[in-house]
C-alpha cells in the first residue's frame, strides 16, 4: 500500500507566506487536492513541487488561477508529447538499427 | 568578460522609466519563465539575462552605476568606495517591484563584476518565501556494457563531486532523480533535484529490446547442415552452443537468463536470441565444386 507524507496546510501557508483562500482556489481548480482529515486541512508532500510551480506564476508572473489551470494542462500535454517522442525516437533508432543488422 | 547591454536585452531605451522596464521585464518573464520553459537550456539562459537585467534596471542605485560605468566595469571598485562614502546621505529605493524573487543564483560575471556576488532583492511580497531551487537536468552517456553492470560514477555538478551507484539494467532514456543536488533554494528553500537521463549508446554486436537482447552469429554451411558446436559470445562471457543439423539461415536460439539485467531485481536477466546467418563457402577449389555437383545429382 503507498503511504503518502501529509503537510498541514496552515504550515503551508506561514511557509510559502499564502492566504489560505489562494489554497483553496487551487483546490477549486483541481490543481492541489487538499484532505481533510478530523477537521484539519492537508496536502500530500508529493504536491508541494506543483504548489511552488503555481505559487511562482501567480506571484511571479501575475497569472490568474484560470491560467495557471490552463498551463497546468499544457505543460502535463507537452510532457507527455515528450515522453512520446522520446519512445518513438527509440524506436526509430531500433527499426534503423534492424535495417543495419540485414 | 563581455559587457551586457541590459537595455537592449530588455529591449528598452536607455531613458526608458521605472514603468517601461517593468512592462518590458514582465513580457519578457512571461515568455521565458523556466516554468513555462522546462528542460528549454535556451530559454532558461535568456531568463537569467532578462532577471539580471531587471535586478540592475529596475533598482535606481544599480541602474546609476551600471549608466556611468556600464561599459567600462572594470573602474566599478572606484566607484563603490565612492558609493560607500556618500551612502550615509543616501536611501535605497527598493526597486523590487511586485514580481517577488526568482531564483537568483547565477549571474553574469559581469555582474558579479560589477555588483559583487548574487543578486538581493531587497523587497516584495514574497522576499522571505522559501522556495526549493530549480531543477537541474544533465545527461549520462553509458555503453550497453557499462549499463550491464552495477557501477559507481563520479559527476561532476556545479564544481562538487557527486558519486552515484548505478544499478545494473538501467534503461536508454530512464531518468533518475538525486534529490538536493539541484540549484540552491531561494531563502532558506530546499535545493532543486539533479535529473540524469541515460542516453545507452548502441552496441555494433547487441542490440537491446527491452531486458532481452538480441545478436547475430555466423555459422559455416558444414555445421549448419550437419549439425555441430558454435561458440557464442555474450555480454557475460562466451558460451557454447549445440547447433542442430540442418540449422537454417535466419533460425534462431534462445539462451535463457544470458540477456541484461533487470534493473533492481539483482540476479535476474532477460535472454539472449542469437540468429544464425549461414555463410555460404565462396572461392571454391575445383574439388569442391566437384563435390557439390556430385551433392546436387544424388
Amino acid at each position: 500500500m503507498d503511504t503518502q507524507e501529509l503537510v498541514l496546510a496552515i504550515d503551508c501557508c506561514k511557509t510559502y507566506n499564502l492566504e489560505y483562500t489562494f489554497l483553496q482556489s487551487l483546490s477549486e481548480h483541481d490543481l492541489i487536492q487538499v484532505q481533510v482529515i478530523e477537521e484539519e486541512a492537508y496536502i500530500s508532500y508529493q504536491q508541494l513541487g506543483s504548489l511552488e510551480q503555481y505559487i511562482r506564476l501567480h506571484q511571479q508572473l501575475g497569472i490568474n488561477l484560470e491560467g495557471i489551470a490552463a498551463i497546468s494542462h499544457l505543460l502535463q500535454r507537452v510532457e507527455a508529447m515528450q515522453q512520446q517522442m522520446n519512445q518513438l525516437s527509440n524506436k526509430l533508432r531500433e527499426y534503423e538499427r534492424e535495417l543495419a543488422f540485414e | 568578460m563581455e559587457y551586457i547591454d541590459y537595455y537592449k536585452v530588455l529591449g528598452v531605451e536607455k531613458n526608458a522609466t521605472v514603468d517601461d522596464i517593468k512592462k518590458a521585464y514582465r513580457k519578457l518573464a512571461r515568455k521565458y519563465h523556466p516554468d513555462l520553459n522546462p528542460n528549454d537550456n535556451e530559454a532558461h539562459k535568456t531568463f537569467q539575462q532578462i532577471n539580471e537585467a531587471n535586478e540592475v534596471l529596475s533598482d535606481p542605485d544599480k541602474r546609476k552605476k551600471y549608466d556611468q560605468y556600464g561599459k567600462d566595469w572594470k573602474h566599478a571598485d572606484e566607484f563603490e568606495k565612492q558609493r560607500q562614502s556618500q551612502q550615509q546621505y543616501q536611501q535605497y529605493g527598493g526597486g523590487g517591484g511586485d514580481f517577488g524573487s526568482f531564483s537568483e543564483d547565477q549571474f553574469s560575471d559581469f555582474f558579479s563584476s560589477m555588483f559583487g556576488g548574487g543578486g538581493q532583492r531587497s523587497s516584495g511580497r514574497s522576499a522571505n518565501v522559501k522556495f526549493k531551487g530549480q531543477d537541474y537536468s544533465a545527461q549520462l552517456h553509458l555503453t550497453l556494457e557499462q549499463a550491464y553492470e552495477t557501477h559507481k560514477q563520479t559527476l561532476k555538478v556545479n564544481q562538487n563531486n557527486i558519486r552515484i551507484t548505478l544499478p545494473a539494467g538501467v534503461e536508454n532514456g530512464q531518468v533518475i532523480r538525486l534529490k538536493g543536488h539541484g540549484g540552491a533554494g531561494v531563502n532558506g528553500g530546499p535545493n532543486g533535484d539533479l535529473l540524469i537521463t541515460f542516453v545507452i549508446a548502441d552496441h555494433p554486436k547487441y542490440k537491446r529490446l527491452e531486458n532481452d537482447l538480441h545478436t547475430t552469429h555466423s555459422i559455416d554451411l558444414y555445421t549448419a547442415v550437419l549439425g555441430g558446436e558454435t561458440t557464442v559470445d555474450t555480454l557475460s562471457g562466451k558460451v557454447k552452443l549445440k547447433v542442430h543439423a540442418g540449422t537454417q539461415n535466419g533460425s534462431k536460439m534462445r539462451l535463457k537468463g544470458k540477456g541484461y539485467p533487470i534493473y533492481k531485481q539483482e540476479g535476474h536477466h532477460g535472454d539472449m536470441y542469437v540468429t544464425f546467418s549461414v555463410k555460404i563457402p565462396t572461392h571454391l577449389t575445383e574439388e569442391q565444386k566437384e563435390l557439390f555437383i556430385k551433392l546436387s545429382n544424388l
